[in-house]
């Protein structure tokens, strides 16, 4: 039996190898408008016209076989056969940007002259037009001695004849391809020049429509006002245009509670589908639309090339504390989730601000942490306006966006001059062009956040919440005595308690931010939880988390609560992230034990001035 | 005194050629990744864009068909000659 062959798509960053994967396998990889998106093999299966299978890889992007970054490294060992348990590739598709010839076709003379059964693909003919480029495969075929297939990978456009090269280029023989590919590197620039050359049938340098925009995107005075007014744009439409989505969510829950509590008898199996499931699970699910809205926004920043010109702004600020804005679109990823962001370092070329970068990711506020803080926000915060279309609920979630940035510049700071000493990083980052993003591919990547999010209710938020429910629940109180306070949780929380109360923690939250680190949002679900076991007991109607919260809560345990929850590393996966990316415990632990630090102290501080200012 | 011109001091759009690059102002990895990008002595290179209001860093350089940005430092560490 002979075993499955693999073909490899490598070529330099952004070129669109994991836009060819997706079109190729079917696959779901992200695919962003700036290098360095890719930073780890992956696989899928596809199919030759044959019907025979094939093991394709998606490959970092990379401008050599000479590794500058760990993301590029995976790259070189995949390629020479050097990557642990992976046969050499049987087939390279080398992918290149038909309106950046000139530069892409330097790594693609490198790889061909491994010698290796290759196919090129010469993608984004439809960008070349654009910028007014036409270009002749035929003719850039016949220079390279390997064949050459316009593609489209956005839209499916020339995948068959791609996949139809595939099948033959295990026929091709290289002893008959040209001496094209120099030695040296400028020979390989020089020859790319000159294919590139004889490869343009005809040009106009006619719009170039980045130029404009950065005209006004990189403006030294306008671009950082513009850059800061987007993520003030953005945070308040979290708030502003979710509302309507998330009461009508949240009335349906309330509904269905309802109709549980009319259709069972009184019981354990109804406490259990109230006040665990629906209540506490419920309570992370109505914050959805927040999830959507941000994302929407992030991945419209990220695939129309406007995130690297973010980097380029930011830059300056990073140099300050000892980073680059090479680590700023990470730090940006994290505002997602920090485990993509901490992944994304692998594209640091420098080692110890690739660290610092990991180190600091999960002060970012992570789309985890949005409902924990919106929870909170719209139960002390009032919906009043501060000024036209400014909504206060709106500028407070923004200014906890800011602490976190700020916490993490502040940490950078102390790192670099500390454990992650080094000299001055540099910042070297390709500009790429601009793009309108497709529809499609946002309305893919939205459904695709939205899963996660539901997903992530569904298993690990609804397993902590029910853990949590059974804790709570049993022993079952005396009568007369609380529920909580008879549980096994309850007294677990008096213990924590202890530590916690100095800041002013309750004996909810003490509850509540154990089974947080699981993720983030059971904090939320926990809350709902305890309030709703406990409100069961004093038999009174069954209220909302919110107020509760209002009832229940001073104004500093909540401002306390919102500080701990800019600081604290409360999620166990980006831990493990942090120990496979720093490959040892040594700096996660660290990790831990600075965040957790940060954490008590500046909910503390937070919670002693708020006293103090009498609030 | 055109031996003294270094990248950072072009004005935008003043197409000019790399004479010499002081390496070891770079990383070593960072001096690989300019080269790489075709940033190199002999290579045709203007200035596209400098950065924001402190320090107008860093610096957007025009290369072939592409924009790169790196940092004031790295452009100060390149000899230039206008063409
Ligand atoms: N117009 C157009 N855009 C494309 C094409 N192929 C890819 N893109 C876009 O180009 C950008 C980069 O695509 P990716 O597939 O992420 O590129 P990559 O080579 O995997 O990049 P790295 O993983 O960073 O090395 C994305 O914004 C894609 O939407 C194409 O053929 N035409
Ligand atoms: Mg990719």
């Amino acid at each position: 039996m002979s075993r499955l062959r693999t073909a490899a798509l490598v070529g330099n960053p952004n070129a669109g190898k994991s836009a060819l994967f997706n079109a190729l396998t079917g696959a779901r990889q992200k695919i962003a408008n700036y290098p360095g998106v890719t930073v780890e093999r992956k696989a899928g299966r596809m199919f030759l016209p044959s019907g025979e299978p094939v093991e394709l890889i998606d490959l970092p992007g990379s401008y050599s076989l000479d590794p500058a970054s760990p993301d590029e490294e995976v790259t070189r060992q995949v390629v020479q056969g050097d990557f642990p348990g992976e046969p050499v590739p049987d087939v390279l598709i080398v992918v290149v940007d038909a309106a950046n010839l000139e530069q892409h076709l330097v790594f693609a003379q490198e790889l061909i002259a491994l010698g290796r059964p290759t196919v090129v693909a010469l993608n984004m003919v439809d960008m070349a037009e654009r910028d007014g480029l036409v270009l002749d495969a035929d003719a850039l075929s016949a220079a390279l001695g390997v064949p050459v297939i316009s593609t489209v990978a956005v839209r499916k456009r020339g995948i068959d004849a791609l996949v139809e090269a595939m099948g033959d280029a295990e026929n091709q023989d290289p002893s008959t391809r040209h001496e094209v590919a120099g030695q040296t590197l400028p020979e390989r620039r020089l020859a790319a020049r000159n294919m590139a050359k004889g490869a343009i049938l005809t040009e106009d340098s006619k719009h170039r429509l980045h130029a404009k925009l950065d005209k006004v995107l990189l403006h030294p005075w306008l671009g950082p006002p513009i850059l800061f007014a987007l993520l003030f744009v953005i945070f308040q439409a979290v708030f502003a245009w979710a509302t309507p989505f998330a009461d009508a969510l949240d009335g349906g829950i309330t509904a269905l509670i309802g109709v549980v509590e009319g259709a069972m008898p009184d019981g354990v199996v109804r406490d259990f589908l109230t006040e665990g499931v629906l209540t506490g699970v419920g309570s992370v699910v109505v914050f959805l639309p927040q999830i959507i809205i941000l994302f929407a926004f992030i991945l419209a920043m990220e695939q129309s090339g406007y995130m690297a010109r973010a980097a380029f702004i930011m830059d300056r600020l990073m140099a300050y504390v000892g980073l680059s804005g090479r680590s700023f679109i990470p730090l940006l990823s994290s505002f997602a989730c920090a485990i993509p962001g901490i992944m994304a370092t692998r594209s640091i070329a420098d080692p110890k601000d690739r660290l610092t970068t990991i180190l600091v990711a999960p002060l970012m506020t992570c789309s985890a942490r949005l409902p924990v803080y919106a929870v909170i926000i719209a139960a002390f915060i009032p919906a009043t306006t501060v000024g036209p279309g400014i909504g206060l609920q709106g500028l407070v979630l923004f200014g906890l966006y800011v602490a976190g940035i700020v916490g993490a510049m502040a940490a950078a700071l102390v790192l670099r001059r500390t454990v992650a000493k080094g000299g001055a990083s540099g910042f070297i980052m390709e500009m790429p062009r601009y793009q309108m993003p497709p529809l499609r591919d946002m309305a893919i990547g939205l459904w695709q956040r939205a899963w996660v999010f539901l997903r992530r209710a569904g298993t690990i938020i609804f397993i902590a919440t029910i853990a949590l429910w059974v804790l709570l629940s049993f022993p079952k109180a005396e009568p007369g005595e609380s529920q909580v306070d008879a549980s096994i949780a309850g007294h677990v929380a008096d213990g924590m308690h202890v530590i916690l109360s100095p800041i002013g923690f309750n004996r909810e939250i003490s509850l509540a931010i154990i089974p947080a680190m699981a993720a983030r949002e059971v904090a939320v679900s926990a809350l709902a939880t305890t309030y709703a076991v406990e409100g069961a007991d004093e038999e009174e109607e069954a209220e909302g988390l919110i107020p509760r919260l209002q009832a229940g809560w001073t104004l500093p345990t909540a401002l306390a609560f919102l500080a701990w929850f800019v600081f604290a590393p409360q999620c166990i996966s980006t831990i493990a992230v942090a120990k496979r990316e720093t490959n040892g415990w040594k700096w996660p632990v660290f990790m831990l034990v600075y965040l957790f630090g940060a954490a008590y102290v500046f909910a503390g501080l937070t919670y002693w001035s708020a006293v103090a200012l009498g609030l | 005194m055109e031996n003294d011109l270094t990248l950072d001091l072009l004005a935008p759009l003043e197409r000019a050629e790399i004479t010499h690059v002081d390496w070891s102002v770079l990383a070593p990895d960072e001096g690989k990744r300019l080269r790489a990008m075709g940033i190199d002595e002999g290579a045709r290179v203007a200035i596209a864009h400098r950065g924001i209001f402190i320090g107008r860093d860093p610096i957007a350089i025009m290369v072939g068909r592409m924009n790169v940005a790196i940092r004031r430092v790295h452009a100060r560490a390149m000899q230039v000659k206008r063409v």
